[in-house]
């Protein structure tokens, strides 16, 4: 067993990555795609087109991109009820995840699920779960079954600081620990559980610092730059997918928004706020565009296509027809 | 013919399913090395190796969240229960997690897996290890709930629940472990929602499910002496439930007794003493009975926790209130 001496911590002094517009175009475009998504469902919402809970990701979309980026096609993802941003990152298109929040027939999961709830076995996406933390050990489930296979493939666990305290998330990880399981805990730390901010919530102001107990590896670092994600996540993944060992990673980020709709944020300062907002990573990754060379003509080309993408997104929504069958799905038959 | 106990009949139904299919795997405390808590497992280990009976340490809500991401995801767990008092640490993957999968993903994620393990009263075990939560667990769309009262029925059965695509609630009576009965050599499987008259007689249906069929059929062999034949049906499946066996038999005999183990207060007996009234009301000749346990805690005292249980006399009492001799 290792002993949390041995440990390794990548270092917070980690030199920034090197990239390419390659390898950062289509992560700016991603990142963007959530963004612009995450605005468009506000604004349906406060239409009353969009109902129940709506938790946006605004300011936390360099994690999902980057972890995800680290992935291939074939590994699992799992998430929390923040998670349109993670299925869009995994594959789905912004078309089904829209009509779904629009309760329609066309919707990823038929008007199931709602915003909540996403779901897509083409891309190998396993969901979007309400109870926090109980999709944890549905995680470690996943990795439980890759290494039972010996299929090679690498699950990504995303929980929120609010659930590290939880039963399923703290039983999830520490049978992942003992089993060896190939997975990823991507604990996203916005600084609030709601609105209850970290010092509130624990004695110890580290996520990460509870993989020691288990033997686990761990990390822990900003979400200012994508690529920095991409790539320390890449080491956890590779990790998992050689080793079977798993990670436990806590990245600090930022919710621009509430908890959800209803939540107008009165728990932060405005000043707070703005201090994130400066470091809003969409900003930093186009800046870093600019200066890798990209033409701001090429990024402007690239920023429209989003913005129709959307556009058609939220129409195909408008247009599509209700949801009209809650018997089928039960079970399977 | 081979006579067997309950506990040989559920090891055999495991084993056979595993020799037929790789994806199934039994997870729980002590179902390894221990050879199970109940002995359920007994000598699965040896023969399936480490990696098909996985020991779990106490940690219920993990290990059954394990066994629902592995089902997704297309293995088949069998995740064992110590007892299923302490599945309530676990519910919240059974009801939020397994129940909901397939419907919450549109179809897209079933979930074929086995909960299983002893319910019900013990003996003098307390109150927080003398449970009955079948009707918590009826109660929810998306499950199976199945409660076998013989080792015929349990063999049968529990290879139905293996091969299920979405998950069962699986409960063994925790006292029929060492009963017997008789269980053919070749393969049988039972479906779900088929109840099984287990004794004929055409004054009075008495309807139970697990140990409560054993003291109806105690119950009946006292009334016999009085000459009352009580048809003695018994649930086996509570979620699909067979209401057409149950409301044949009380439309033959016109009275109807439900005896349960449970709790008295939204008990899964008033769910079936609906459908009795709903689908019997013109060939009811007396209001239906219901025998449940007291409503309190169980206590330890064997005398109280006898009197807290319904006992043959309490079922006899009730079917003479519904034949009106008394």
């Amino acid at each position: 067993m290792t002993t949390p001496e041995t440990v390794r911590v990548a270092s917070d002094a980690f030199a920034p990555p090197t990239t390419t517009t390659a390898e950062l175009a289509p992560l700016y475009r991603q990142m963007l795609a959530i963004r612009r998504m995450e605005e468009a469902c506000a604004k349906a919402y406060s239409n009353g087109k969009i109902g129940g809970f709506l938790h946006l990701i605004i300011g936390q979309e360099a994690v999902c991109v980057g972890a995800i980026s680290a992935l291939r096609p074939e590994d699992y993802v799992i998430a929390t009820y923040r998670e349109h941003g993670h299925a869009y990152a995994k594959g789905v298109a912004a078309r089904p995840i829209m009509a779904e929040l629009y309760g329609k027939k066309t919707g990823l999961v038929k008007g199931l699920g709602g915003s909540m709830h996403l779901f897509d076995k083409a891309t190998n996406f396993l969901g979007g779960h309400g109870i926090v933390g109980g999709h944890v050990p549905l995680g470690a489930g996943a990795a439980f079954a890759s290494k039972y296979r010996n299929d090679g493939r690498v699950t990504l666990c995303f929980f929120g600081e609010g659930a590290s305290t939880i039963g399923g998330t703290t039983e999830g990880i520490a049978l992942a620990a003992l089993w060896k399981l190939p997975i990823v805990f991507i604990c996203e730390n916005n600084q609030y559980s709601m609105g209850t901010p970290n010092d509130r919530s624990f004695a110890v102001n580290d996520v990460s610092l509870r993989a020691l107990a288990h033997g686990m590896a761990r990390d822990r670092f900003d979400a200012d730059d994508v690529i920095k994600v991409k790539r320390r996540i890449a080491e956890a993944v590779e990790r998992a997918r050689t080793t079977s060992e798993p990670t436990l990673i806590e990245i600090l980020t930022y919710r621009f928004r509430g908890h959800s709709m209803s939540d107008p944020g009165l728990y932060r300062t405005k000043e707070e706020v703005e201090e994130w907002k400066r470091k809003d990573p969409l900003n930093g990754t186009r800046e870093q565009l600019l200066a890798l060379g990209m033409a701001e003509t090429d990024i402007e080309a690239l920023e429209e296509d989003v913005r129709i993408e959307i556009e058609d997104s939220v129409r195909f929504a408008e247009e599509s027809a209700p949801a009209d069958d809650y018997h089928s799905y039960v079970e399977k038959r | 013919m081979a006579v067997i106990t309950y506990r040989e009949a559920l090891n055999q139904a495991m084993r056979e399913e595993m020799e037929r299919d790789a994806n199934i795997f039994v997870m729980g405390e002590e179902v390894g090395y221990y050879n199970g808590a109940y002995k359920v497992t007994q000598g699965l280990l040896q023969k399936f190796g480490p990696k098909r009976i996985i020991d779990a340490p106490i940690a219920e809500l993990g290990f059954a969240g394990i066994g629902v991401g592995a089902a997704m995801v297309g293995l088949r767990p069998i995740i064992e229960f110590m007892t299923w008092n302490f599945s309530l640490v676990a519910i919240d993957q059974i009801v939020n997690a397994a129940a909901k999968m397939f419907q919450m993903s549109g179809g897209q994620y079933n979930v074929p897996m086995v909960f299983r393990g002893p319910s019900g009263p013990a003996v003098q075990v307390g109150s927080q290890h003398s449970q009955s939560f079948e009707s918590f667990y009826a109660n929810v769309p998306g499950l199976k709930v199945m409660m076998p009262s013989t080792a015929y029925d349990a063999k049968g059965m529990l290879k139905t629940a293996i091969r299920e695509d979405n998950p069962v609630v699986f409960m063994e009576g925790e006292t029929l472990y060492n009963t017997t009965w008789e269980v053919p050599d070749g393969e049988y499987l039972i479906p779900f929602g088929k109840a099984d008259v287990k004794r004929e007689g055409k004054h009075i249906t008495l309807i139970a499910w697990s140990k409560m069929v054993w003291t109806c059929l105690d119950a009946a062999k006292a009334l016999a002496a009085d000459g009352i034949e009580c048809e003695v049906v018994d649930v086996r499946s509570l979620r699909p439930l067979d209401v057409d066996t149950l409301a044949t038999s009380v439309r033959k005999t016109g009275r109807c007794v439900i005896v349960e183990v449970g709790w008295p207060v939204a008990g899964f007996g008033a769910e079936v003493a609906y459908q009795m009234q709903r689908h019997c009301m013109d060939a009811l000749d007396a209001p239906i009975e219901r025998v449940t346990s007291d409503d309190v805690p169980m206590p330890y005292a064997k005398n109280l926790e006898i009197e807290v249980q319904p006992q043959v006399n309490d079922v006899v009492a009730a079917v003479r209130r519904a034949l009106y001799l008394e």
